[in-house]
């Protein structure tokens, strides 16, 4: 995953010191009474590959319409590299954008493409032919430059959009749903080859997504959006490990929530009565939040344990029935009936080819370590 | 609220359909039919065919059979092509002293490059005009759209000859255009375009507008906005993005449109015989004249066959023009 690559000490993000090289300060859109992005604060620092991940209609794509030019903030500034975008044209913008469509110029040629923006900026022909086959080369289409945008497959011509994109050497690129319109194989390749472009050029990413595997594969840092606002802006894992809200636990991968009520609140930790479990969890951190108000407990169901036999443990162990059983080969996905009756989805790898797995209606204990949950309060 | 379920038109004529398809007789003759090679998809092609020929092919083999007939004061006024000597032996009498008369007589060319300058000037001033026009109603919000296109079409529901004719009040000497600029004080003395060419311009400008719009319209609203959104993001200011983007990607409905007002203005008649003047003589004020003036059917015809071959030829670059981009799109 993305947070295990050898970068410095210190991110970026959390040097004091480090000045970012996008600023969304406090932006808002409204488009006549809906408001698409509400009240956006954000800073992105030189090298990131940055995520905006949310559900359509999030207003994720049209934070980045804003940053392109395409589209004025009602309210707030937008600042990249310390200078303030208001008023500032797209096409004298020192950003370049990759769109969903890849919206290649279909009149021309995959050279002609490439070659269009160095062609606005005067670059002289010998150059721009240097710079378009080199960049072709990068994308791995070298001769492929005489052909029409129609006469590529899906996958080259998402390359094509990558190297005109990329061939004026922006400092940031913008990118929508980059890989949206490929099929999953494909994808996962890309994925990676796209992460590598990003190390090797040191081209700041901006990166507009709804799909969140491809937001862990992808990003240094993922903002989820829902309704036009930024509910938590982390690393893959922080995200995935400590969702601070329902929504981003919900959003992210697979989550089983239990509703309760905090009875015991220490600093240390918390214990919370869940009727819906029929018990309490015990959770080894502090929670901030009034007494007795409604908390959610928050559990990965790959971070559950099966048991035929009750584990050895006081607290967050559940008895019920087995009632659904998926077998995908590498993990097995079981949906178990507590006796409260909520469903709780357990996911369990296939580390050796058992023949006495759990199976239908059995009676099995869920359990999990205190570490293992998260409490959100929202 | 009970609503008793009724049938449409639609539902009934496709029912009657059925019924008689399955008519005993009608599907033996569908099976004989099917021996032959034909099947109902032909039939309905066959449809469109049948009415090329009734209506454009028999005619057209008329006029180029009259056009090689002579003139005969006669009813029709024109010797028969094929004649029977004794009853025996039949005698073809093809004359094509009409094309040598149209090729030596200086009049008919005159009139015929005059008809293809006319025809080219005012389908370039419309789509000057068009253009606009239609890049404005395309980019328009859903609800104007409509109407703007509406307003485009809305001198179709009034005469053709009339709206000609009141041109000719608005060009003359006593218009209001006249009596206003006076006013103004920006000419002295009031200035009549009528009979010139400017009329004609005019005219052919205002009465094949729709022709050029609504091409023009369809294929501008085509265009992916987000092309213009990538040219802007690479560096390309607006009217550069017009000519390099823009412009070659519509231009399928400029050669239409371009089309549709070049061909019917070439062999205009209409406005170059009201708003024209002695001097802007066109080929189809030269073949009404030929037709109704000196009732000579056979050089009228022989005008006719020429004007259509030389307008084949624009036509048949269009549609290797369309089929090629048709193939590059693909």
């Amino acid at each position: 995953m993305a947070n295990t690559r050898p970068d410095e000490k210190l991110k970026p993000w959390q040097d004091p010191q480090a000045v970012p090289y996008v600023r969304i300060e406090r932006v808002t859109k409204r488009f006549g009474d809906f408001v698409a992005v509400n009240q956006v604060s954000l800073d992105i620092y030189q090298g990131e590959a940055f995520c905006l991940l949310g559900a359509s209609g999030c207003g994720k794509t049209t934070l980045l319409r804003m940053l392109a030019g395409f589209e004025d903030p009602s309210e707030g500034r937008l600042f990249i590299d310390g200078q303030d975008m208001t008023g500032i044209p797209p096409y004298e913008r020192p950003v370049n954008m990759m769109f969903q469509s890849y919206a290649l110029f279909p009149h021309m040629s995959v050279e002609d493409n490439v070659a269009f923006g160095l062609k606005q900026d005067g670059v002289p022909k010998a150059e721009r032919q240097e710079r378009v086959s080199e960049m072709l080369k990068l994308v791995a289409l070298d001769g492929y430059g005489k052909r029409r945008p129609q006469q590529l497959s899906g996958g080259q011509r998402q390359r094509v959009a990558l190297a005109r994109s990329l061939v004026k050497r922006p400092k940031l690129l913008l990118l929508d749903e980059p890989l949206g319109a490929l099929d999953k194989k494909l994808r996962e390749n890309t994925q990676f080859e796209l992460i590598n472009l990003q190390e090797k050029l040191g081209v700041t990413f901006v990166i507009v997504t709804h799909d969140q595997e491809e937001a862990m594969t992808l990003a240094s840092r993922i903002g989820v959006m829902n309704h036009g606002r930024i509910l938590q802006t982390g690393t893959p894992s922080d995200i995935y490990e400590y969702p601070t809200s329902k929504y981003v636990a919900d959003f992210i991968g697979s989550v089983n929530m239990f509703e309760g009520r905090l009875v015991e609140d220490e600093p240390d930790y918390v214990r919370i009565e869940s009727p819906e479990l029929g018990g309490t969890v015990y959770v080894d951190h502090g929670v901030s939040s009034a007494p007795d108000a409604k908390v959610w407990v928050a559990v990965r169901p790959e971070k559950v344990r099966l048991d035929r036999e009750r584990p050895d443990q006081p607290d967050n162990a559940f008895g019920g029935t087995v009632k659904e059983i998926a077998y995908l080969g590498d993990v097995s996905r079981y949906l178990v009936a507590l006796d409260s009756g909520k469903l709780v989805r357990v996911t369990q790898p296939n580390t050796d080819r058992r023949d006495d797995r759990v199976t239908w209606e059995e009676r099995v204990w869920v359990s999990w370590s205190p570490g293992a949950n998260v409490v959100v309060t929202q | 609220m009970s609503r008793v379920a009724q049938p449409n038109l639609g539902q009934v004529l496709s029912g009657l359909l059925q019924a008689l398809l399955g008519w005993a007789p009608v599907r033996a003759a569908q099976g004989r039919l099917k021996d032959w090679g034909v099947t109902g998809r032909m039939a309905v092609t066959a449809v469109p065919y049948l009415w090329l020929l009734v209506f454009f092919l028999v005619p057209f083999f008329i006029v180029l059979k009259i056009s090689f007939s002579s003139v005969e004061i006669a009813m029709p006024p024109f010797a028969p092509l094929i004649q029977w000597a004794n009853d025996k032996v039949m005698l073809i009498r093809l004359n094509l002293g009409n094309y040598q008369f149209l090729w030596e007589d200086a009049l008919y060319s005159s009139a015929l490059l005059n008809s293809l300058k006319m025809a080219g000037v005012s389908t370039i001033m419309a789509l000057l005009v068009g253009y606009p026009m239609a890049y404005g109603i395309a980019r328009s919000s859903r609800e104007w759209r409509n109407i703007l296109l509406m307003l485009v079409m809305l001198p179709f529901w009034t005469s053709f000859l009339l709206r000609v004719y009141a041109w000719i009040g608005l060009l003359g000497i006593n218009s209001p255009i006249n009596q206003m600029l006076l006013a103004l004080g920006l000419i002295n003395e009031p200035v009549s375009l009528l009979q010139t060419d400017w009329a004609v311009y005019i005219g052919i400008v205002y009465s094949y507008l729709p022709f050029m719009v609504l091409p023009l319209y369809t294929a501008i609203e085509k265009l992916d906005g987000t092309l213009l959104e990538a040219a802007a993001d690479l560096g390309c200011r607006p009217t550069r993005t017009f000519f390099s983007i823009t412009l070659p990607l519509t231009k399928e409905g400029i050669v239409a449109g371009c089309m549709l007002v070049f061909i019917p203005a070439t062999g205009e008649f209409v406005i170059p015989a009201l708003l024209g003047g002695p001097d802007s003589l066109m080929i189809g004020r030269v073949l009404w004249e030929e037709f109704f003036n000196n009732r000579d059917w056979p050089v009228a015809s022989a005008v006719a066959i020429l004007l259509l071959l030389l307008l084949v030829g624009p036509i048949m670059l269009y549609q290797r023009a369309q089929q090629a981009a048709g193939g590059a799109h693909r």
